[in-house]
């Protein structure tokens, strides 16, 4: 891609055909004598890793379309049934889901590279251009993939985002209904979304080509800002560029896996993992973290239009970066106050995001529209009055001088980071204690046998949570992605395949029609599913009072609680992720007979203590003694529910030991893998130094 | 991969260094890695486990098939002829001299003993998976209208382009009027 090149094949094949199509000397030379800037550092690695990215989410996307079913009826129960059943199901979602994020997080710090080191400036203008075209259609990509599972937050999320073009004057409610095909979001709207998150990644990698093309004409940036001038400012591509780029790559799988085998839930939202349901909104409507801090934009400005525009506007405004920065030098290493103000960027854009995940409320409210306005004014104000008045510091003469001068310089940026990092760590923590309510209703959190990246599920819990699902939940809760075949599969109860067959002959499952055209009931067997204690939703409301017992498939999933800051950081490295089950055994514990004095609760509903507004329609179910279990463990309530919990976690991610074991084994391989690229990056390297 | 490729340009061949070693290790390394990570992208394709689990033996009740009628059940998404022989049948598929036959196989060896009149067999053709039609052909047994192969009252291959005769699934009599198939 940087013009002709003088490679020539010798095999006589190759060369036949590359005096007919020269593929061989473009590859050559754009990625193996294309010269790259000897000083790179390793931000510079995201570029590789993006691409990587890009080519993963393809892959694993193709393969779950394979297995997935674009239908408001079928979607929810597609997915979950290839996270059960597909061979390897759970891994390849893990992967796309979590993938998603990654690349999000990659882009972020390529972008702010890009901003940081001046990678927009004359001549990279249109490769910058090309990236933000690139980063909004990642946007969409990601939107519309978000809304495929069709959970609850797919489906609020799909309807809140839609209806951001309502806000267009006049022709608005036009152009929502064009996107929804129909009178709501529903099924045609999951059915183009399908279509078109398969459609836009191959837009994608085409812009990508483009993004490269215009890269390898004008030249990779670096971080001294200034251009190559002779031979020895530039090294090979290949292998060069390659190994430190594949080194890069390694260490972000190994970050990347963190979340697909331990944490792949951490970055999701529990009421998606509730079905979509079009008549009640979540409480607390949260995007993806990666578009939480336009999200908090859009929140601070009380005016629908203009939140809308200034949304966008937030994005756009990123194409117009090389005409508001006009400053000559580019590496912001030599920039004493555009550095400073860069950090400062980068703390508005985290406490935005921040922001974008807190409710639109209170001190959060304020918060938000002063971020806004430092979130403008750094685009519009402080970088052109900064190409006007601020003095650069000498940027080195070239490339080989700046590698030469390397020491000593090291210090600054860290001091900088770090001070911005305590800062916004100090900004973040206030506003919490400001929010904090008096009153906490958090589920303490119990001891599970299956938390932490050794954690197995423990077979007696596991049985005995199913006694308790059998003699007491299943009065009123369907288990229906449960089939009695799971019950024998590895790493769940522990059952045998006569005990199941045994057990599944005891239910009466509706099958047909027959011959004659009836429907007829015969004993179940193991590929079966529990079956629900209702015909449907409406004869289950009117056996409870109105309330809809909720089926309790994914229910340790589908609940959760706010950890707050800065638990939600520490959970991340001690893989906590069992919030479902704590509020479970919660639940199951925290009925009281007398509501606390000041609070009333409307004629038949109880008072919980953990329940969310603490009236639930379901009356205290347990009491001690009422199951008995054969292996001598106490009859008390405390244990039904550490027991049903840890056998509800099972059914909602039966997978899990495999996954926690396979996850150790990809550790153990990335992390020798990584080191044997770093001792080959050094060995490669040491020539060029 | 990188790693193997600069074995041939950094060094010699003749004298192994450690820079080589490491060069092969890593290179090893990622290809054993690549091959791991393609076993599950590969395995997904196979049928999932519910698709296995509705696989599972399936029960049929013989007694509303009257002779010389025949009924189609399914299992594993294939459809299976469960055919009640007339005694005519039977003895045209006995009396054919067995070498003659492109996929020689005694009558006998295709059905279940004291169940003889009862032909079990796959229905689909084993030229290029059709489903043949029953009580067709000029063999009193199956016609492919597909390509025309023709199946005698045995199920097995007697004219046309198919290889073999009509696959017999594993089935079992579990009283005189019900079999499982499975």
């Amino acid at each position: 891609m940087s013009g002709p090149s003088d490679f020539q094949p010798t095999n006589p094949v190759l060369k036949w055909i590359e005096r007919r199509l020269p593929i061989f000397g473009l590859m050559h030379s754009s990625f193996v004598a294309y010269p790259t800037p000897r000083n790179l550092n390793y931000w510079w690695t995201f570029g590789a890793i993006l691409s990587m990215m890009l080519g993963l989410q393809i892959l694993t996307g193709v393969i779950l379309a394979m297995h997935y079913t674009p239908n408001a009826d079928l979607a929810f129960r597609s997915v979950e049934l290839i996270v059960r059943d597909v061979n390897y199901g759970w891994l390849l979602r893990n992967m796309h889901a979590a993938g998603a994020s990654m690349f999000f997080f990659a882009v972020y710090i390529h972008m702010f590279r890009g901003l940081y080191y001046g990678s927009y400036k004359e001549p990279r203008e249109v490769l910058w251009i090309l990236g933000v075209i690139i980063y909004l259609l990642m946007m969409a990509t990601g939107f519309m993939g978000y809304v495929l599972p069709w959970g609850q937050m797919s489906f609020w999320g799909a309807t809140v985002i839609t209806n951001l073009f309502s806000a267009i004057p006049y022709v608005g409610d036009s152009i929502v209904t064009l996107l929804w095909g129909g009178y709501s979001v529903g099924n045609p709207t999951l059915n183009r979304f399908f279509s078109l998150h398969y459609l836009l990644p191959f837009l994608i990698a085409g812009v990508v080509v483009l993004h490269v093309w215009a890269l390898h004409v004008a030249g990779q940036n670096n971080p001294a800002g200034v251009e190559p001038k002779t031979e020895k400012d530039t090294v090979p591509f290949t292998p060069y560029a390659t190994i430190k780029d594949m080194f890069g790559v390694s260490c972000f799988l190994i970050f990347f896996a963190w979340f697909i085998f331990y944490m792949p839930n951490y970055l999701g939202d529990a009421d998606n993992y509730i079905p979509a349901n079009p008549g009640v909104t979540p409480a607390h409507i949260v995007p993806e973290w990666y578009y939480l801090p336009f999200y908090a934009i859009l929140r601070s400005i009380p005016n629908k239009l203009a939140g809308v525009v200034a949304m966008f506007s937030a994005i756009i405004v990123l194409a117009f970066l090389p005409w508001l920065d006009t400053a000559k030098t580019r590496s912001s290493k030599y920039r004493p106050l555009a550095k400073q103000f860069f950090w400062i960027f980068v703390v508005v854009c985290v406490l935005l995001g921040y922001l974008g995940s807190q409710p639109p409320e209170g001190i959060y409210v304020i918060a938000g529209r002063i971020l806004t306005v430092c979130y403008f004014a750094y685009f519009l104000i402080v970088l052109p009055l900064l190409s006007r008045i601020e003095t650069p510091r000498p940027v080195p003469n070239s490339i080989a001088d700046d590698v030469l001068a390397k020491t000593g310089s090291k210090a600054a940026p860290m001091v900088s980071t770090v001070i911005a990092l305590v800062l916004a760590g100090g900004l973040v923590a206030a506003s919490v204690q400001n929010a904090r309510a008096a009153e906490d209703n958090t589920p303490p959190s119990q001891k599970w046998s299956f938390a932490g990246p050794f954690g197995k599920y423990d077979r007696g819990s596991l049985q005995r949570g199913l006694k308790v699902y059998k003699e007491v939940c299943s009065n009123c809760h369907s288990l229906s992605y449960i089939a009695f075949r799971n019950l024998a599969d590895p790493g769940g109860p522990g059952y045998s395949e006569a005990q199941v067959k045994a057990l599944a002959a005891e239910y009466k499952i509706k099958d047909g029609p027959n011959d004659s055209g009836d429907m007829f009931e015969r004993p179940g067997r193991p590929a079966d599913y529990f079956p629900s204690p209702f015909p449907n939703d409406q004869a289950a409301r009117a056996a409870n009072g109105g309330g809809l017992p909720p089926d309790l498939s994914l229910i340790a999933k589908a609940r959760s609680y706010e950890r707050g800051f800065p638990w939600f950081i520490f959970d991340f490295f001690t893989q906590f992720q069992e919030q479902g089950p704590n509020y479970i055994v919660a639940l199951l514990t925290g009925f009281e007979d007398k509501p606390p004095p000041g609070v009333s609760i409307p004629e038949g509903s109880y008072y919980n203590k953990y329940f969310p507004g603490h009236a639930i329609k379901m009356p205290k179910p347990l009491s001690d003694g009422q199951v008995t279990f054969d292996d001598g463990s106490p009859a008390t309530v405390q244990q039904y529910a550490h027991d049903v919990a840890t056998f509800l976690m099972w059914a909602a991610e039966p997978h899990m030991e495999a996954r926690k074991r396979l996850g150790l084994q990809v550790f153990v391989f990335l992390i020798i893998f990584a080191f044997l690229m770093y001792f080959t990056k050094r060995k490669v390297w040491a020539n060029a130094h | 991969m990188k790693g193997l490729g600069i074995v041939t340009t950094a060094s010699s061949a003749e004298h192994p260094t450690r820079r080589d070693f490491l060069f092969v290790a890593t290179g090893a390394f990622a290809a054993v890695g690549g091959v791991a990570t393609l076993w599950p992208l590969v395995s997904q394709m196979n049928p999932d486990a519910a698709t296995i689990a509705a696989g599972a033996p399936i029960e049929v009740d013989l007694t509303p098939i009257a002779q010389g009628q025949d009924i189609k059940v399914f299992w594993r998404g294939k459809p299976i002829y469960i055919m009640n022989r007339t005694k005519k049948q039977i003895e045209e598929a006995r009396s054919v001299a067995v070498d003659s036959l492109r996929d020689p196989q005694t009558d006998q060896s295709r059905v279940k003993e004291g169940h003889d009149n009862w032909l079990v067999v796959i229905g689909i053709c084993t030229h290029l998976g059709c489903i043949p039609i029953a009580h067709e052909g000029n063999y009193d047994g199956f016609f492919c209208p597909c390509h025309g192969s023709q199946y005698d009252s045995s199920g097995r291959i007697r004219q046309g382009p198919a290889p073999l005769n009509l696959a017999v699934p594993p089935y079992q009599f579990v009283s005189d009027t019900k079999i499982q198939i499975g």
